[in-house]
């Protein structure tokens, strides 16, 4: 039996959970200061 | 303590954290590289398990991970509860979903390595099975913080959920000693130090440090969203 694929699989399962992650806390904290900034609480960036 | 004093207030908690990540995330990223690097291609193959040895620099970081960021969730939860310090709610809601996550990859590599190793993806070993339920705390956790209109009533349940659920991190560390399991017992963190060969164990550190710096840098994040997310609801109260 090949390891490789066990061994890909589990960096991709890491990439994209921990990736994924970063990403969506990133798009959640500009979704937030957009809306801050809509109502004058936050200077835009 | 005096600094945690002075971070417990969310607009100067915040600064800080607008102020530390840009340097705190370029850290990350050289660590980041720098441990994948000794782990896919510096590291030689283990004796006995082979190339698959290099999963469990993914696995074992995140089993750690996982654990403390639980231990960090109920000692907001305390904070909360005890002191009602105005932060611990907020970072508790920016931890969790980390801390679910790091529960999820350490789960799902775990597997992967499984098969190969033992034959199957599952078994019902009490280290396997006390790590899911400690997946299945973080997701109650995010479920109840976030069930009630009211935002304190959730992070207070949700507290006293993080709490009782710390019962679990001596059993996930210690089901290995208590019990016949299939997981291999502790070769890290036991009395005696390490019994891994350097060539795997620097790997193994580096990629620890590496991915807590990203635990640190994602639960600031979060956490920085949260007191923002908090002040547009207070504006939309007052509006």
């Amino acid at each position: 039996m090949s390891h490789a694929p066990f061994i890909i699989g589990s960096y991709a399962v890491a990439l994209l959970g921990f990736g994924g992650l970063l990403v969506a806390s990133l798009l959640a904290r500009r979704r937030v200061r957009r809306e801050l900034g809509e109502r004058g609480l936050e200077r835009r960036r | 303590m005096a600094t945690l004093h002075f971070l417990a207030n969310p607009a100067r908690f915040r600064r800080f954290s607008q102020r530390v990540l840009p340097g705190l995330s370029a850290v990350t990223a050289l660590a980041l590289a720098a441990g994948l690097y000794l782990a896919l291609v510096e590291s030689p193959p283990d004796y006995q398990q082979g190339e698959t040895v290099r999963i469990m620099f993914v696995h074992v970081p995140s089993a750690w991970l996982a654990m403390a960021g639980y231990g960090l969730l109920a000692a907001l939860g305390a904070s909360l509860l005890v002191w009602r310090h105005p932060l611990a709610a907020l970072m508790a809601r920016g931890t969790a979903p980390v801390g679910a996550v790091f529960a999820a990859v350490c789960l799902l590599t775990g597997s992967l390595w499984g098969r190969p190793m033992w034959g199957t993806y599952w078994v019902w070993d009490a280290r396997l099975t006390s790590m899911l339920l400690l997946f299945f705390l973080y997701l109650g956790h995010i479920a109840l913080s976030r069930a009630y209109d009211d935002p304190e009533r959730g992070d207070r349940a949700a507290a006293i959920l993080a709490l009782v659920g710390a019962i679990n991190l001596p059993v996930i560390k210690f089901s290995v000693d208590w019990w016949n399991t299939l997981h291999q017992p502790a070769s890290v963190m036991k009395l005696g130090g390490p019994s891994i060969h350097p060539a795997i164990l620097t790997p193994l550190m580096v990629m620890a440090a590496a991915l807590l710096l990203l635990f640190v840098v994602l639960v600031l994040l979060r956490t920085e969203t949260e007191i923002d997310r908090r002040r547009l609801e207070a504006a939309e109260l007052a509006a």
